[in-house]
């Protein structure tokens, strides 16, 4: 246990002045701060439409949540899972990670956790700031009726879906970008996973599932849909959800053996 | 076993069908200076990666400190510090962040850091970061990589690659200081002879995965006789002469004897002996025999 708290206060004291780390926290900053303000001086049209509360909170969350879900998550994924690797890569120091008095898995399994606990910050962020600049908009314009529904409830199982559902493309990139060195490879197959995980998710394929990159789309899609009927009833474990940590738990288990196969030449 | 801080029995190792290693017996003392020479490509580099696991050897073929290195891989890092190829360095992170990076690892007071810088003479560069170093520069950070944990055993691959004389000549220093007043052993490897020669206490020539020599600096040196070189006229007629009079010659060029070098006094009499008999000699020197040489000698002795 100690050799893997070690290991990731190191990853963290390697990544702190990284554009990975910092895309974490800037991501979400940026985005919710786009949408809040196109919500901001575009308050007289949205105030006319009369939203109910919830809908209100429904159109401006999805405005994040939507692209999240099938275009930014998979590829901010892959990029993490990519940049925890090339640290090593691009500086020769797998060698020396590997020298050090530390077993084997907490090297590996810290960084896999440290890639999650990036993935986590930045989808965390996403959901407060979300929460947060809903009720500063509505404190700057009190035409707006953010104030008269609560969200947390929707926005925190809807974060969590779309975390859960992007581990098994995380654990898959992560195998990628430790076993090739440049960022094409891993980018290219990932590219077009999520492009194949896009189509046959929106074509409604039965196996769509059985592709991890079409997972967050598919988490989100039955959200959108449940939201209709009961938005607070939307179960956060279900098919998608499964089968993204049986592949994350499964690549991750290979990831290991890769690992530990590795030549370190 | 005990007296040995490595000790390989037959070690092979192939990359593939390969063999990059074959049946290496390296036998390092406990606080000797242990120069592991062999020409580039010759298996130094992949020797020193067996002996920190990150190749994998076949069990109960090395030994650190008497303890068989894969069942306690651990336990013999701890006292193992290391500097492979190129140092591994951050290069977005400065000098001694990288320095309190591996105190991290190692779970260590992070003063050590500054102490290391100041003991590799880069205190005035410690918040550069360390992709500006200059090659010489990033080769001392990782020596001080290397040493940060305090470790028993060195490994040092080509510490002096692309150091500036000075460098070189501190380096040297200090691995001279390290054995001798901080009891560590230290296995240095390189591919210049000269080098070796100057701090090495014991030496082991590899090439092509064997070892071709390992004994002391000493046994080394009745290995690596000078030659005595003389350039002379006539030489067919000078090599009649000095064969008549029972001299051993080695070598016969266009212009140029070869002898086994005996002493400074022996080369005068040579000298006295050609001009007496009417040669000219325009040329007499000691040569040593550069590494090339040696492992032909070697070679052919095997």
């Amino acid at each position: 246990m100690r050799a893997l708290y070690i290991s990731i206060i190191s990853e963290f004291y390697k990544s702190r002045k990284t554009l990975a780390f910092w895309a974490a926290i800037l991501l979400p900053l940026i985005i919710c701060g786009l949408i809040s303000s196109g919500f901001y001086y575009d308050a007289e049209k949205i105030i006319a439409s009369h939203y109910p509360p919830m809908l209100l909170w429904a159109r401006y969350s999805g405005a994040a949540l939507n692209v999240m879900g099938f275009l930014i998550m998979p590829f901010y994924v892959i990029f993490m899972a990519f940049s925890v690797n090339n640290i090593e890569h691009k500086n020769d120091t797998w060698k020396m990670l590997f020298a050090q008095p530390l077993n084997k898995f907490s090297i590996y399994s810290a960084k896999y956790l440290y890639a999650i606990l990036l993935i986590f910050i930045c989808l965390f962020l996403f959901g407060t700031l979300t929460y947060a600049f809903g009720h500063l908009l509505q404190l700057m314009v009190p035409e707006f009726n953010f104030d008269q529904y609560n969200p947390l409830n929707i926005l925190i199982n809807a974060y969590t879906k779309l975390f859960l559902a992007s581990l098994g493309i995380l654990s898959m990139q992560f195998i990628l970008s430790l076993l090739w060195s440049d960022f094409l490879k891993p980018m290219g197959i990932g590219f077009i996973c999520t492009i194949m995980g896009i189509i046959t998710a929106n074509v409604g394929w039965k196996y769509a599932y059985l592709n991890p990159y079409s997972l967050p789309t598919l988490a989100l899609r039955i959200t959108n849909v449940k939201k209709g009927a009961d938005p607070l009833a939307f179960p956060v474990f279900t098919q998608e959800i499964w089968t993204s940590l049986i592949y994350a738990s499964a690549l991750f288990i290979i990831g290991y053996f890769i690992v530990t196969k590795k030549s370190i030449k | 076993m005990g007296n040995y801080a490595i000790e390989t029995v037959g070690l092979n190792f192939n990359f593939g069908n390969q063999a990059i290693v074959k049946d290496l017996s390296l036998q390092v003392p406990k606080g000797s200076i242990y120069g592991f020479l062999g020409p580039n490509g010759a298996g130094k580099t992949t020797t020193i990666k067996i002996l920190l696991n990150l190749l994998k050897s076949p069990s109960d073929q090395v030994f650190i400190f008497g303890k068989e290195i894969n069942s306690n891989r651990i336990s013999v890092l701890k006292r193992i510090g290391a500097l492979v190829e190129q140092p591994a360095i951050y290069g977005h992170l400065t000098g001694k962040e990288n320095l309190v990076n591996r105190c991290i690892l190692l779970g260590i007071k992070k003063v050590k850091a500054d102490e290391m810088l100041s003991l590799v003479g880069l205190a005035d560069a410690a918040n550069k970061k360390a992709n500006k170093y200059s090659l010489g520069m990033k080769q001392r950070l990782g020596i001080a990589q290397a040493l940060i944990s305090d470790p028993e055993l060195l490994l040092l691959d080509e510490p002096t690659n692309g150091l500036d004389p000075n460098g070189i000549i501190e380096v040297r220093n200090l691995m001279a200081d390290l054995a001798t007043k901080h009891q560590k052993t230290i296995l240095v490897s390189s591919h210049l002879l000269a080098e070796i020669e100057r701090t090495a206490t014991h030496v082991g020539i590899i090439n092509k995965g064997s070892l071709l020599f390992q004994g002391t600096i000493n046994e080394l040196h009745l290995l690596s006789k000078p030659t005595l070189k003389i350039e002379v006229n006539n030489i067919e007629s000078a090599y009649q002469l000095l064969i008549k009079e029972g001299y051993e010659v080695t070598d016969k060029s266009e212009h140029v004897l070869t002898l086994p070098f005996v002493s400074s006094q022996n080369s005068g009499v040579l000298n006295k002996l050609l001009i007496q008999n009417g040669f000219m000699v325009s040329g007499l020197y000691q040569q040593r025999k550069d590494l090339e040489n040696l492992f032909l000698d070697i070679t052919k002795a095997n």
